[in-house]
């Protein structure tokens, strides 16, 4: 059964790091006035159009299994695979920041405000991001409170799409989730509508887990490794975010 | 300074206005369209993309020296239909199907337009089909994928396949991109380019054209 998630504007607020890189500006990169105003704009404007949510589903490790394989189009071999089936405690989830933000983005692109809907997609996105930690730390906080957490617990989230779970995953995941509850519809393409949107599966279990080699042939293909830090941050025992168990 | 060179010098300060603004005073005195193109307008887009390629501007001051571009577009496009001067060559661009991402995409465009080509930009999450179907429909040259996304590359050479399937191969070339792509995919799967940032797209989209 699902649960749909209330989150508050001040807690996407996306960092003015994470909202650089994804414009490939370094973090402490001193911006000129004109595009310091236009970030300040695209921050304000974010702040008031996004109407963020999410959705959570606990399931277990035989059903996620049905999730995961989809329509049979991940690679043989992939992290999520690999993962799952030694984890203790699953969850499907899914986060929008709403249809006006993408609303404004594809405008701003059309009157060729070109910067501001730039920025405004990458702090989007920034948000987003955001919007599924929240959903994330949701799942910790529930699984303390009912004594699941353990003192070696790792929580990490992957996405369809990502280290070689195929797109297509999203069909399985939308029939079980039901995302449409909160707004968010699948294309037949399993992009999802609104575009500021992310999904996944949280996976709960040991740490070591989640420290996967990148030999897998996802891996190589992939230039991101955006999930090297994430693991790292996981395993890093000083870590003061709650993602690790208490 | 000379009018043209203010407004390259305006177009690369982003000052859409102005550039408007002058765009409009060189028509007025009658300079030729050709040099008012070349040498105000692609000529300050030229520097943005070459400082970019340096690092030493970002995407934002990109993005607002292309607005200031389109503000003087806007002015002279008119007198270059009527004048019969054409674009330096026609591509479709679109992030492949499945991939939302568009920001890199949207860059090549806007520096392809700042080099004086007609840019027809499907989006992003494009079919094979459409690709294809809007450069027979449009008579573009060379069709731009872009992929951002491990998971979505290989629609890439779907589109490869279709261009060959339907006998268009050396009439419309193809060229890729993205953070997962690179030059070694864009041989396996059979595309005739690859760029490995947008300024080099541009380069290489010229060399598909001839124009280098």
């Amino acid at each position: 059964m699902s649960e749909i998630l209330t989150i508050a504007a001040d807690e996407i607020v996306p960092d003015r790091a994470a909202v650089l890189d994804n414009q490939g500006i370094p973090p402490d990169e001193v911006l000129p006035p004109a595009t310091e105003a236009v970030y300040q704009a695209a921050f304000d404007l974010l702040t008031k159009v996004a109407a963020p949510v999410g959705i959570l589903a606990e399931l277990s490790v035989d059903e996620f299994a049905g999730v995961y394989r989809g329509d049979g189009w991940n690679e043989p071999s992939t992290p999520v695979g690999d993962i799952f089936p030694r984890s203790e405690h699953l969850a499907l989830f899914a986060a929008t920041l709403g249809p006006e933000v993408s609303r404004e983005i594809t405008s701003r692109f059309e009157s060729n405000d070109l910067a501001m809907a730039a920025m405004l997609d990458a702090a989007a996105s920034a948000a987003a991001d955001k919007a599924a930690d929240v959903v994330e730390r949701r799942f910790c906080a529930a699984l303390s409170d009912n004594g699941r957490m353990k003192p070696d617990t790792g929580v990490l989230r992957y996405s369809p799409g990502y280290c070689g779970w195929h797109i297509s995953g999203q069909g399985r995941l939308f029939k079980y989730l039901e995302p449409e509850q909160i707004g968010i519809s699948l294309r037949e393409t399993y992009l999802m509508d609104p575009l500021k949107s992310v999904s996944g599966v949280i996976i709960a279990g040991p740490g070591e887990i989640h420290d996967f080699r990148s030999t897998y042939p996802s891996c190589t293909m992939c230039e991101t490794h955006g999930c090297r830090q994430r693991i790292r941050k996981l395993l890093d025992q000083s870590n003061p975010e709650p993602t690790r168990g208490v | 300074m000379d009018l043209l060179e203010q407004i390259s010098e305006q177009l690369i300060s982003g000052e859409d206005e102005q550039v408007g603004k002058l765009t409009r005073q060189a028509i007025d005195q009658r300079l030729p369209a050709q040099d008012i193109l070349d040498r105000g307008l692609i000529a300050g887009m030229n520097v943005v993309g070459a400082r970019f390629k340096a690092h030493e501007i970002f995407l934002p001051e990109v993005l607002l020296a292309a607005r200031a571009m389109y503000a003087g577009m806007d002015q002279l496009k008119p007198l270059l239909i009527e004048e019969g001067i054409p674009p330096i060559g026609k591509i479709v661009l679109g992030s492949v199907q499945g991939d939302l991402h568009d920001i890199g995409k949207n860059l090549v465009g806007i520096m392809l337009k700042g080099a004086g080509f007609e840019v027809i930009d499907l989006g992003n999450d494009v079919a094979p089909e459409r690709f294809v179907d809007a450069a027979q429909k449009e008579g573009a040259s060379v069709i731009g994928m872009s992929a951002l996304l491990t998971t979505t590359m290989p629609m890439m050479k779907n589109v490869a396949d279709l261009v060959k399937q339907r006998g268009l191969s050396g009439k419309v070339k193809t060229i890729v991109g993205g953070a997962p792509v690179s030059a070694e995919y864009a041989a396996e799967i059979g595309a005739d380019a690859y760029g490995f940032d947008a300024a080099n797209a541009v380069d290489r989209v010229k060399s598909l054209v001839n124009v280098a």
